[in-house]
């Protein structure tokens, strides 16, 4: 295929995916859209970790630690302002300065690798034993009470912009929350087409070698990272109107474990993948959840050790891997062409 | 306390400035006593840190593999600890024996069966590891259920001063002690250390001069397991033990590790010292919560100050 045929082919998949969103409502009973909707604002956070795993070569093992700030963000917010319009823009901007604090400390120290991982995941079990520790009146902000292990219930779900009096109802929930994932979608792929993403691929490759050619890794390594954790805090406020309750265990470690292994089922450096790793580990989740023979833990445990010894590419990649040997063994057989496809490293930007 | 001690005053009847006389070396005490406590608590802390980390630190610093899982070899440790002294085994035998046996056969077939094709890919073996910890936590779910499983402290107790505390704390430090010792002179004076360590410096070399590091690892790997298992064995008694109690080990070995760098027993020990020290300090002075939010923030900045460990700094090559 030319590099036209798969743009025009993305563009049909991404009208499809928007069709499928709009007309949901209309064919699903409320439970399964709900359901989605809890997909959905999981598979934003799980291209979050995609976009700075995959793409900038930072593994995050706190994750959930963005993902939390902005639950909380917004449960706060909203609560005080009376009005959600404000409280995502907080629930996406706290995050974000978070990570930028965070990843100052890190990246100018130069720390990657085993280090990065350490204090990623020491951080999310900081604010965990924080936020659990927050019980009592005198923790409060604003009019919101933090509520410490018992977590914030009845959140005021989102509200149409600038208007409290008009709640959305679940369907027009859903809407929001499939538009963003595509809008977020979009907009990554967009980012990693763009000079930014081109010069964070190359950080991620060969760090010596593109600072040599003038960028500073550790400025396009914080890039990376504040851009993660805003949308992962986005991903937090979508999980919170999904639920309209925000606990603790929002940071746990459990959590930053699976989106792990999302990324790792999906396809690691692609961002269909991780969508696809998501919502699949969800369903099993919650299939799991119906039955008492087999704890979740248990079959999440195989199914990670699986992949990384049996299927290190992860599905997505795996698939669009046996279809090349296909076409290229098509194109041997038929002795036209000679497939060009094979050459093309596994980690490409362009894929996804 | 000072209740007491105004208590025991009032029983010496004497004139008001012998009594306060009385009054004030009383409280002296008391807080000679209090001191002796809190430091018999940063010690425990720190003896039970390093004997946390001691298998986590082997299988760091030998095979640079981040094993995710320990927390979970602990708790295995602990669980064989709790069922074979339930089911009438001697309590010293089912802590010191039975369950370092146990986790190290656990570690051997998790070693063949896993970490064998993992060696040099760091992140993957740290993915590896961790689903591994899932699956176990799964497993010991399913076979022992979500409760709390426990064994009584053996031991009793003495007291100083006012306060009472158990022998077992000493008797922790005695076995990190032991165990550190033990480790020191496996590696040093033997000819599997002697062997170990090279393969550790330059697998190549030591393959050229007929070592097989397939099979070093494989010893390495176990041994660590071992202690791993010794840990939870020796921190059954002083434990809530349930199939999830490895997650609270794991991010606090992790960084004690880390914090203490590549070599495996100074660094281990000085940083198991440092976190214990300010774990427990900072558990008196606030809340137990807020002490490990303490101990979590200066590892985090040490790590930030030191990237490769205190050892890394301090005691560069050595052991």
């Amino acid at each position: 295929m030319t590099r036209n045929h798969k743009l025009i082919a993305q563009a049909l998949a991404v009208l499809v995916a928007i069709v499928v969103v709009a007309l949901a409502p209309g064919y699903l009973d409320l439970f399964t859209v709900m359901q989605l909707t809890l997909f959905a604002s999981m598979a934003v956070l799980s291209l979050s970790l995609a976009f700075i795993w995959g793409f900038g070569g930072i593994l995050s093992f706190g994750q959930s630690a963005f993902f939390g700030l902005g639950g909380y963000a917004y449960a706060v917010a909203v609560g005080n302002f009376g009005d959600s319009t404000p409280a995502i823009v907080l629930a996406i901007l706290v995050p974000a300065l978070f990570a930028g604090a965070l990843g100052y400390f890190v990246f100018y120290g130069r720390i990657s690798d085993v280090y990065l991982g350490v204090i990623t995941l020491t951080v999310t079990l900081i604010l965990f034993n924080v936020v659990n520790s927050t019980a009592g009146n005198e923790y409060t902000i604003g009019s919101v009470r933090l509520g410490g292990f018992n977590g914030i219930p009845a959140i005021q779900t989102f509200n149409m912009p600038f208007d409290p009096s008009d709640i959305l109802y679940p369907e027009h929930a859903w809407w929001v929350t499939g538009g963003l994932l595509i809008v977020v979608y979009l907009g990554l792929r967009l980012l990693i087409g763009s000079t930014f993403g081109r010069i964070a691929i190359a950080v991620r490759e060969n760090e010596t070698r593109a600072a040599l050619l003038g960028y500073d890794p550790r400025l396009v390594k914080l890039g990376v990272f504040v851009i993660g954790g805003a949308i992962a805090g986005l991903a937090g406020a979508l999980y919170v109107n999904w639920g309209a309750f925000v606990g603790p265990t929002i940071f746990s470690l459990s959590l930053s474990a699976e989106i792990i292994i999302w990324i790792t089922v999906g396809s690691l450096g692609t961002l269909v993948g991780p969508i696809l790793g998501c919502v699949l580990i969800q369903y099993l989740v919650s299939q799991i959840g119906t039955q008492q023979t087999f704890n979740s833990n248990l079959v999440l445990g195989v199914i990670l050790v699986g992949f990384v010894l049996l299927l290190p590419k992860g599905i997505v990649l795996s698939i669009q891997q046996a279809f090349e040997h296909l076409a290229y063994w098509w194109g041997q057989r038929k002795s036209t062409l000679p497939s060009s496809s094979l050459d093309v490293p596994a980690m490409e930007g362009e894929k996804g | 306390m000072v209740g007491q001690g105004c208590k025991g005053a009032s029983l010496v009847p004497v004139s008001g400035l012998q009594s306060g006389l009385v009054l004030t070396s009383y409280l002296k005490g008391i807080e000679m006593d209090l001191a002796v406590i809190v430091a018999l608590d940063v010690v425990n802390g720190a003896a039970s840190l390093f004997l946390l980390c001691l298998g986590l630190a082997i299988i760091f610093g030998m095979m640079r593999i981040i094993n995710l899982a320990h927390g979970e070899f602990v708790m295995l440790g602990a669980y064989a600890t709790v069922v074979s002294a339930n089911a009438g085994l001697n309590i010293w035998i089912a802590m010191l024996v039975v369950a370092p046996a146990f986790v190290a056969l656990v570690g051997l077939v998790v070693e063949r069966c896993l970490i064998r094709f993992l060696y040099g890919r760091l992140i993957d073996s740290m993915l590896a590891t961790w689903g591994l910890s899932l699956f176990i936590v799964g497993f010991v779910t399913t076979i022992f259920g979500n409760t709390t499983k426990g064994v009584p402290t053996p031991l009793g107790g003495f007291s100083v001063g006012a306060y009472r505390t158990s022998y077992y704390t000493l008797f922790l430090l005695a076995m990190a002690l032991v165990a550190a010792g033990i480790i020191y002179a496996l590696m040093r004076h033997t000819r599997f250390g002697l062997i170990a360590r090279a393969t550790m410096q330059n697998p190549e070399m030591a393959a050229k001069l007929g070592v097989n590091p397939a099979r070093i690892y494989m010893m390495t790997f176990t041994l660590g397991a071992a202690l791993s298992g010794l840990a939870g064995g020796l921190l059954a008694p002083v434990s809530g033990i349930t199939p999830v109690m490895g997650a609270a080990y794991i991010a606090k070995a992790f960084i004690t590790v880390v914090g203490g760098g590549a070599a495996i027993l100074s660094g281990t020990v000085a940083a198991s010292s440092l976190f214990g020290f300010i774990n427990q300090l900072g558990a008196y002075f606030t809340t137990p919560v807020y002490g490990e939010v303490i101990l979590f923030t200066s590892a985090i900045i040490l790590i930030r100050l030191l990237p490769q460990g205190i050892s890394g700094r301090f005691f560069k090559g050595q052991l």
